[in-house]
């Protein structure tokens, strides 16, 4: 017997679904179209790739599946196959996403526009299968876009999204989107998925290898040695590095560009940098990343009804980092409490308040801050963490200061 | 029936109590779907680890007729369902739990012999091991036990709990056990009320 069918929210929407992030994910993978996904199901590896390799299996993605030896070959494979002109994507994760470290660094210097999830867990040691965001915060500065994902259906739209940032032609840069393990990865939801032809308008023809091909009637030179101290000197490789870092910075406007062609199509509208929330007439603010928001949404709006005047901003684009659309919400406040969900061992502090900080150098009055870290080990932040988080960058704004990060879960 | 504060709640936290392997997260993902057929919003999340066979599992599940944005773990249920009967022995399954909360119990044993805290005005008893010995010839309750809790709410209808078991991969049963499995979970859970000092 026929189910009655889920009730559709949004124009452009094929079928409404109820499922997990990792399913969801793999839904945006069947839109996008790939001619070539390479898995390696270690473990800990994630559903995801699970969800992929049966949608191949049963013909609702028409790509070839490539299960190989490991997760260097994982992205190995990819490169060849992006280098051929074709679209790419894996999934990965922890320790396999240390295992890829060769390759994953040399992507963006190839201009190559991977896809790739990050279903984000903490580090090893101590032994941890469970979320967290150091393993991305880790390869924060090797060239890929990076983008944070705070519901389900955000991860979904944007891994679609993520095609078409990664194949512009100002950009050509291998795309993450990161989304928090078990809270986005098994969290289960009613989702909208979009119509095959929607989907196939905004992402249009694919060109990956205009620039870079193995192609035998364009024979060149790829990822060639270039002349270092010596010889023809330094300047193709300045080259190639100024040019990685224009695509990045050409990123910010495809990546709004990018969101509001997917809000005037499908109808969902997210913050594509930087979100404001209650921000306006707000004192100060907590920043957020990822799926915690929500839960700190809540606590805004209690701390509101309190007569707080505390505002949120939430980061989505954290690579390139956008560093005026950041700045320009942090001049609206006098303190601001940044929640990580990682570790900057450097500084003593959320890698996310590292970078707030440099805002606020430019920003060009004083702002108090402190660093908040949580939801370490897949530890939950609840709106009761928020509300401390909210209470100690009030006490900031009156004046009181405090040394070190707040490790919101040192007690739990 | 009197509306009680729980019903008049927006928001609902169900908390699904099993041991690992008996599909505790598999249920809370087709309770999820049938919810959703039901007009509202869910969000459902396991309490992810090293699960082995037999271990206690906790599944969160929070529902409500507006949009839900907090993405977290379930420490307040107004819904407690336990689908294993040695669980309350092994784990505290009434942690947090609300005033008007309602307990929907796997077990053969009464509703006094529960002990239930105050907080908890009415169980659902469901004999489910021994309709899962007759429908799977093993004790597994998962599915069962969402029959006793669409019972218990009224919240979920037998098409939405259709719906939701139809998009599951069942490894170990068809969906044509299952769909027997719920309904006899719905047919056969016994509602007690506690009224004074008593079950009625």
């Amino acid at each position: 017997m026929a189910t009655p069918a889920l009730k559709m929210k949004h124009p452009g929407c094929a079928q409404s679904i109820v499922c997990d992030g990792n399913e969801a994910a793999a839904w945006a993978v069947a839109l996008a179209r790939p001619d070539l996904v390479a898995v390696y199901p270690i473990t800990p590896q994630s559903s995801l790739v699970e969800y992929v390799s049966q949608f191949i299996a049963d013909g609702k993605i028409q790509a070839e599946l490539m299960n190989v030896e490991g997760e260097h070959s994982v992205l190995s494979a990819l490169h060849g196959a992006a280098l051929a002109g074709g679209r790419t994507y894996t999934a990965t994760c922890g320790p396999g996403l240390a295992f890829m470290f060769e390759p994953y660094w040399r992507t963006p210097g190839m201009r190559l526009p991977i896809v790739a999830s990050l279903v984000t867990r903490d580090g090893i040691t101590p032994q941890c299968v469970w979320g967290g965001q150091q393993d991305a915060m880790t390869m924060k500065e090797t060239g890929w876009i990076q983008i944070y994902c705070e519901t389900v259906q955000e991860v979904l739209d944007t891994t679609i999204m993520a095609y078409r940032i990664a194949e512009h032609h100002d950009v050509m840069l291998p795309v993450n989107i990161c989304h928090d393990g078990n809270y986005l990865s098994y969290g289960v939801t009613q989702v909208d998925v979009p119509e095959q032809s929607a989907v196939d308008d905004y992402l249009g023809e694919k060109d990956v290898n205009w620039h870079v091909a193995l192609d035998p009637m364009r024979p060149m030179a790829v990822d060639p040695l270039t002349g270092g101290a010596g010889g023809p000197g330094p300047s193709k490789f300045v080259a190639y590095r100024k040019g990685l870092c224009e695509g990045m910075q050409n990123a910010l406007g495809v990546i709004e560009q990018a969101h509001a062609d997917w809000a005037d199509i499908f109808g969902r509208d997210y913050a594509p940098l930087v979100e404001e929330y209650r921000l306006d007439d707000a004192d100060y603010a907590l920043v957020t990343i990822g799926s915690m928001t929500g839960a700190a949404k809540d606590a805004i709006d209690s701390a509101r009804l309190r007569g707080e005047r505390v505002g949120l901003i939430k980061i989505k684009t954290f690579r390139p980092f956008p560093v005026e659309a950041m700045t320009r919400a942090l001049k609206k406040v006098e303190a601001v409490g940044v929640v990580d969900r990682s570790v900057h061992y450097g500084w003593d502090c959320g890698p996310l308040y590292q970078e707030v900080l440099s805002c606020l150098y430019r920003a060009g009055k004083p702002v108090a801050s402190g660093s908040f870290i949580g939801g370490l080990a897949g530890a939950d932040l609840t709106e009761g963490h928020f509300a401390r988080a909210i209470e100690r960058t009030a006490q900031l704004l009156a004046g009181t200061e405090f040394d070190g990060p707040v490790w919101l879960n040192e007690n739990d | 029936m009197t509306i009680t504060a729980v019903e008049q709640k927006t928001t609902h936290e169900v908390r699904l109590h099993g041991r690992g392997g008996q599909g505790a997260v598999l249920a809370s993902k087709i309770l999820a779907k049938a919810i959703v057929m039901s007009g509202q919003h869910v969000t459902a999340i396991p309490a992810f680890g090293f699960e082995r066979r037999g271990a206690p599992v906790a599944a969160f599940l929070r529902y409500s007729d507006r949009p839900l944005r907090a993405v977290t773990n379930i420490y307040a249920p107004d819904y407690i369902i336990c689908i294993d009967p040695s669980i309350p022995k092994a784990v505290d399954i009434f942690a947090g739990v609300q005033p008007n909360s309602t307990l929907i119990q796997a077990t053969r044993q009464s509703a006094e012999s529960l002990n239930c805290p105050e907080q908890v005005t009415r169980v659902v008893l469901c004999d489910a091991v021994t309709i899962g010995m007759e429908v799977f010839r093993r004790p597994i309750t998962n599915t069962i036990m969402l029959g006793a809790f669409a019972k218990a709410t009224g919240i979920v209808t037998m098409e939405g709990l259709r719906a939701g078991l139809e998009s599951a991969n069942f490894r170990d049963a068809g969906l044509e056990q299952n769909l027997i499995a719920v309904e006899r979970g719905f047919n056969e859970s016994i509602v007690k009320q506690r009224q004074g000092g008593e079950w009625v």
